[in-house]
């Protein structure tokens, strides 16, 4: 009972705090996965750590200098330090034979030691207006207020209009840069403003989830949503749903156990959408590849066995006849639990009936057996006349392509071998009387 | 051998390229006429893409100059137009094809601006002449290498230039294929375009071009076709490596030495 009352009180969002930080922990998350769908596909994905570690050094120094938390101000420093992280990783690789990687680890250490050693001495200082920034190691969306919002607020608006405004110059730099530069786009200053973007989302983004955590924050819910869409505008909006979702979760979590780190839960759910999506999205996701998989095994099975009772039929001069199981594993090999389930399974579709241990053909099975016979042995002629593959090595190729022909190719294969008669093994060829 | 024409539409002078000061274009002079179609051919590593990538900006000259239609490019960028290698990009990229072929509309466009019905019935024609319109809603992850080189060529056409630079753009393209879009190069040529293209194939060079350039690192020859083609400039171009020069280059690269003072 309690449990839903809480949850009515989180989210019916009357009291003002817990609207703070509802609509806190959204913004910041939407924002930064806004943007990490460009980081995302422009490859960048470790930019966003060298960026979010470098952002401490600047957060204790502006509150060092200033004497205050204000957020604005300390903004401002973490804005700072990012940005010059950014430039000095840009300077090393553009003047040096040192990579990327390399050049964002050098970064990454040298600013965040600097970073933990500042905090260090301002935690030592006996200052007592200083607890709370080690929050921006973990992040604390909890704890957001009033001020804190009217700063994310703004800067995420603005985040938010610029990638609207410039979606267009974004998306054709990420894709194809050296064409961008071609057709005169100032390539450098658009990559100027995605690097501010980029560093302004960080900066407002670690306030929830922390600076261990932000790279995190900033490309994984772009590589969920990557696996739901082909669309890139759709794939934004996808990417900014599950952040934000992902983000109301984790200020849930912090509201309801205050001694609850917000960053790791926001992080931890993104992650379980994030593998989610590898998992189950349509088409891309592991399960619908499996289902399909399995869909052409059973697929393969009940026409191979449908075949079967068309051929012994076509001996017996009966379709209709029955047979044990044993009669049809003689006729063809295959395991007998495969073939009840197979059986079973083409009752149920209506295309044979079982009687007292003996199945045989429906008149749509046989229909069904025939059409597959067919296509095999026209697909068999085929090879022979067209490929001039020897009669002798077509069985294998048609037992294949039997299953995977339409209708529509089986027509313009009739057409093309003028109807034939029998296949080169001599087999009559079964059309539709 | 190496024919100059009056009032070039492309004119390099004196050209030497670097990459991280190790020359890979020594000394290229030379000028294309109007309304040509013109044939780049050279062994791998010849620098022909790196002499179109010089001409669209992209890669800094050492010393020299490019001039197009007798200016700089960035007064005439409007008119020409730039078709890259297909592996320059990552086709795994959430597009369809129309989103593709329609960035060949965004100079027109201008900032903030979405394509409008108009661009996107002058990308349907372009799809339709390198024959993609069966696919312009596909998801361009989901094409073949071919008809990826044919969105390509298909957003260039987009652009509407005079004056076009294609990077092989019959890489992995069938014979059927090659030969559409060959004609239709003619037909643009024949409207007073001129076109550049990077070329492998010898044999086909002879037919497709009025105009050639052979290139190993530095220009072996450029001239109408009959003069160039012939069997001692291609030995010049294939035969052997310029051991010489790359041995100097190397040597520039280790001692940082500028190319020119
Ligand atoms: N980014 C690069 N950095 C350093 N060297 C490069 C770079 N790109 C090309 N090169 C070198 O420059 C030379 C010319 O390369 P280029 O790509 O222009 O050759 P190409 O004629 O287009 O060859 P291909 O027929 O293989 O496409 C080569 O020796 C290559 O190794
Ligand atoms: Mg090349």
């Amino acid at each position: 009972m309690e449990d839903t009352n809480n949850i009515l009180d989180f989210f019916s969002l009357t009291d003002p705090n817990i609207r703070y930080v509802v609509i806190g922990s959204v913004l910041l998350t939407a924002s930064s996965a806004i943007i990490g769908c460009f980081t995302f596909l422009r490859k960048r994905a470790l930019i966003g750590d060298a960026i979010a570690h470098s952002v401490l050094p600047g957060v204790c120094l502006s509150f060092i200098l200033a004497g205050t938390k204000n957020p604005l101000i300390l903004l401002i420093g973490a804005f700072i330090t990012g940005f010059i992280s950014v430039y000095l990783m840009d300077f090393i690789t553009r003047n040096s034979r040192i990579k990327q990687d390399t050049a964002i680890g050098l970064l990454l250490s040298v600013f965040f030691g600097i970073g933990i050693l500042l905090l260090t001495f301002i935690q030592h200082s006996g200052d007592a207006s200083q607890s709370g920034l080690d929050s921006f190691l973990f992040g604390k969306a909890a704890s957001l207020v009033a001020e804190d919002l009217m700063v994310f607020g703004t800067a995420g608006i603005i985040l938010i209009v610029t990638i609207i405004l410039l979606y267009k110059e974004f998306t054709l730099i990420s894709f194809d840069e050296n064409y961008a530069r071609t057709i005169g786009l100032p390539v450098r200053t658009f990559e100027f403003i995605l690097t501010v973007l980029t560093v302004l989302a960080v900066v407002i983004g670690i306030q929830a989830v922390g600076i261990v955590l932000m790279s995190a924050m900033l490309i994984t819910p772009a590589a969920a949503a990557r696996f739901w869409t082909n669309k890139l505008s759709l794939m934004i909006i996808l990417a900014a749903v599950l952040g934000a979702l992902s983000g109301i979760s984790g200020a849930y979590i912090s509201y309801l156990s205050p001694a609850m780190p917000t960053g790791p839960w926001i992080v931890l759910i993104i992650s379980a959408i994030a593998i989610f999506s590898f998992m189950a999205a349509p088409g891309k996701g592991i399960i619908a590849r499996l289902v399909l998989q399995r869909n052409h095994r059973h697929q393969i099975l009940e026409e191979n066995i449908l075949k079967v009772l068309f051929h012994m039929g076509e001996k017996e001069k009966n379709y209709f006849n029955k047979w044990s199981i044993q009669d049809i594993i003689r006729k063809r090999r295959m395991a007998s639990a495969q073939l009840s389930t197979g059986l079973n399974r083409l009752r149920n579709e209506g295309y044979v009936e079982k009687e007292n241990n003996t199945w045989r053909l429906t008149q749509e099975g046989k229909e069904k057996g025939q059409r597959i016979t067919r296509i095999h042995r026209l697909w068999e002629m085929y090879l022979t006349e067209y490929l001039r593959i020897a009669p002798d090595h077509v069985h294998e190729d048609a037992e294949t392509m039997e299953h995977i022909i339409t209708p529509e190719i089986e027509a313009r294969l009739e057409e093309q071998l003028k109807y034939p008669s029998k296949d080169p093994h001599d087999e009559t060829i079964p059309y539709r009387e | 051998m190496n024919i100059q024409v009056e009032n070039p539409i492309v004119e390099i002078h004196d050209l030497t390229v670097s990459y991280s000061r190790k020359p890979v274009l020594w000394g290229i002079d030379l000028t294309i006429p109007s309304g040509s179609l013109v044939g780049i051919i050279g062994p791998n590593g010849a620098g022909k893409s790196t002499i179109l990538k010089t001409t669209m900006g992209l890669i800094p000259v050492s010393s020299g100059y490019i001039k197009l239609f007798g200016k700089d490019l960035d007064e005439v960028r409007d008119k020409v137009s730039y078709v890259p290698q297909r592996e320059s990009v990552d086709w795994d990229f959430p597009a369809s094809v129309m989103d593709v072929v329609l960035m060949g509309r965004y100079n027109r466009l201008g900032l903030f601006k979405r394509p409008r019905n108009a661009d996107k019935d002058v990308a349907m024609e372009c799809l339709q002449k390198v024959g993609m319109e069966a696919f312009v809603k596909r998801q361009i992850s989901q094409l073949s290498g071919g008809q990826q080189q044919r969105v390509f060529l298909a957003r260039a056409l987009a652009q509407d230039a005079d004056l076009y630079f294609m990077d092989e753009p019959f890489a992995g393209v069938d014979a059927a294929t090659e030969a559409a879009i060959i004609k239709l190069l003619r037909e643009m040529t024949a409207k007073g375009k001129t076109v550049i293209v990077v070329h492998h194939d010898l044999q086909s060079a002879v037919d497709y071009f009025n105009w050639i350039l052979l290139l190993n690192m530095r220009l072996v020859a450029s001239g109408p076709t009959d003069k160039v083609f012939t069997q001692q400039l291609l030995q010049e171009t294939y035969g052997g490596k310029l051991t010489l020069l790359s041995k100097v280059g190397d040597l520039l690269e280790k001692e940082q030495f500028p190319t020119r003072e």
